[in-house]
């Protein structure tokens, strides 16, 4: 199994990227972590549920 | 007389209808879909493995910062010697005003950094005339010429220098402490101090106590640490080495091992403790505090959730005959 | 007249249980018909997570603790351990979130809201034994840093997050315990509470015709 053998496609042991902004000191990957959080936190809200058609037809 | 209707502690009660929902199926998928992501996650980004520091590596790699944290031990101002409970009572620990909670509880690993770190491992070595004989010399000296003999040393060792594969210090009246550390020193670039502090004459061991708290009395570790931008200044409690996720749920925790007064004070560990504690419970008891648990119905978010459901009722509304 | 047999525990236990949650309540085929947002899929992709957290778990416990440092194998299964509880604390954080602005412990149910936050904190304790248990650089570093908070409130003195043996077995025994426990509790107090409803507002007649 050729992925088991190199260990990752894009190893992250590179040394890590930070932003720095005012007294705020965040590594890029706990960043983008916390805004995918909450792009889906949002996605959850506005997105349409499936199956409205069919609750629609059992009322 | 009938109870008032408090909107953010009751509920109403649902007269509507129910639809089907396999609650199983959904179940299902949902460990499909997670099973999924997280072998791309693991194929794609691995997972991060820098190797642990040994005295070995240490000593090797700054053997005048691995000799002063051997002097700081004999002259009992390292951070372990200087720590108090649970290791010894040198201090009383950290205190949060009137609550002493580590002192109250107490040293129960107590133990001598000069004996545990330098001179029981010195003395598991195979007879050698030098060190012998600073041993016996140790031994049979008072406390007083001991402290003199540390104190000599202590004041030359802030110009200690590696040169030629020793520790050179300028001190006179020094006693066997030259001995102590160039030998100790010795022993750890060779591996030997690892496993006589690790498994202090035991065949079997998982308890790393005394070498980690003799590691962490160095700079070595920090300044590795500090390159990773894993210290606490560098909000480091949330970080992962390289650039892989750390532990983003750890974000309020260690926010406040950024500002003062938890920054500079002493007792920086046990403020912080007792107020997440606090913050912690008032999370949990949200349910009774008036206030917080008004804001989901006074912003309104659960129209977004709850958005086909009143959508529903006002379609199916039949306005009052007139 | 009750017999014997009603007064054993195993059947008072039996009738009781049933009464608070018979077997269509337990595994109910509907749900109200409120229960229409993506926010309700979090809970359970969250016990999914766990579940895969568990899984590599086991399988990183084949091998024992040191396995995944010299193998490529066993370093790509402590991969899937990481990037599972990744997950899974992206999913329970935004279904705490998502708890939160429903108000859902409003109707009896505030139990449930607590019993999810001693999750949270639990699962936190149990990845940082988790961290601990490494054996790597991370451990050293994480573990020489925490023992002074934990020092400070008197229970380093019996829960020594320098010593790697104690802190594997909580990390793999009793932790997980709890919080699986945990994770029962709170889902059967939502089997037998509900899902809790909408706030009720004002209806707009004749909307949307």
């Amino acid at each position: 199994m050729f992925f088991l053998h190199i260990g990752a496609l894009v190893p992250l042991n590179t040394l890590g990227h930070y932003i720095h902004w005012h007294w705020i000191d965040i590594s890029v990957a706990n960043f983008v972590v916390i805004v995918l959080m909450v792009v889906t936190f949002v996605a959850a809200l506005l997105a349409p549920f499936p199956g409205r058609r069919r609750r629609k037809e059992h009322q | 007389m009938t109870k008032r209707f408090r909107p953010d502690v009751d509920a109403p009660e649902w007269k509507g209808g129910h639809t089907p929902y396999d609650i199983v199926k959904e179940g299902a998928i949902a460990l499909l879909v997670v099973a999924i992501l997280t072998l791309l996650l693991a194929i794609i980004f691995g997972s991060p493995d820098e190797s642990a520091i040994t005295l070995k590596s240490w000593s090797n790699a700054a053997p005048v910062d691995f000799a002063q944290d051997a002097l700081s031990q004999l002259n009992g101002t390292s951070e372990t010697a200087t720590y108090g409970p649970p290791y010894n009572n040198a201090s009383v620990g950290q205190e949060l005003g009137p609550l002493s909670l580590a002192k109250w509880v107490g040293a129960t690993m107590s133990f001598n950094p000069a004996k545990a770190f330098v001179i029981d491992p010195l003395k598991t070595q195979p007879f050698q005339t030098a060190l012998s004989g600073a041993l016996k010399k140790w031994s049979d000296a008072s406390s007083i010429t001991r402290h003199t003999w540390v104190t000599n040393y202590t004041n030359g060792a802030a110009h200690m220098t590696w040169r030629n594969g020793a520790i050179v210090v300028k001190a006179s009246d020094s006693g066997p402490v030259p001995v102590f550390i160039n030998d100790l020193t010795d022993m750890a670039r060779t591996g030997a101090l690892d496993a006589v502090l690790t498994h202090q004459g035991d065949f079997y061991t998982t308890n790393y106590t005394l070498p980690l708290l003799f590691l962490e009395d160095g700079n070595y570790l920090a300044n590795t640490a500090t390159h990773q931008h894993l210290a606490g200044d560098q909000w480091g409690m949330m970080n992962e080495t390289g650039d892989y996720p750390g532990q983003a749920w750890l974000w309020l925790y260690t926010f406040w091992y950024q500002v003062p007064p938890f920054n500079s004070s002493g007792n920086g560990d046990i403020l912080v403790w007792a107020l997440m504690m606090l913050l912690t419970l008032l999370l949990a008891l949200v349910p009774f505090i008036p206030g917080l648990r008004s804001i989901p119905r006074k912003v309104k978010i659960y129209r977004l959730i709850w958005k086909e459901h009143y959508r529903s009722l006002e379609s199916t509304a039949v306005p009052p005959i007139t | 007249m009750s017999t014997e047999i009603d007064r054993q525990w195993t059947n008072r236990l039996r009738r009781r249980a049933l009464k608070l949650l018979p077997p269509e309540k337990l595994m109910p085929d509907t749900q109200p018909t409120y229960v229409s947002s993506w926010i309700y899929v979090f809970g359970v992709t969250t016990m999914a997570a766990l579940a895969v957290v568990i899984a590599s778990g086991c399988l990183l416990a084949l091998r024992g603790p040191q396995w995944w440092h010299t193998s490529s194998v066993g370093l790509f299964v402590n991969s899937l351990h990481l990037w599972s509880v990744e997950i899974f604390f992206f999913a329970m954080v935004i279904h705490l979130w998502g708890k939160y602005f429903m108000a859902a412990w409003r109707g009896g149910r505030a139990l449930t809201w607590i019993t999810g936050v001693v999750t949270f904190v639990t699962s936190v304790a149990t990845a940082f034994t988790g961290y601990l248990s490494q054996t790597n650089f991370d451990s050293q570093w994480i573990s020489t840093q925490a023992k002074d908070g934990i020092n400070a409130t008197g229970g380093g003195a019996y829960w020594n997050v320098l010593n790697t043996g104690q802190m594997l077995m909580w990390h793999i025994v009793l932790l997980p315990i709890a919080v699986v426990a945990l994770v029962a509790l709170h889902v059967l107090l939502v089997r037998v509470k509900g899902v809790v409803p909408p706030f009720e507002e004002p209806v707009k007649v004749g909307a949307d015709r």
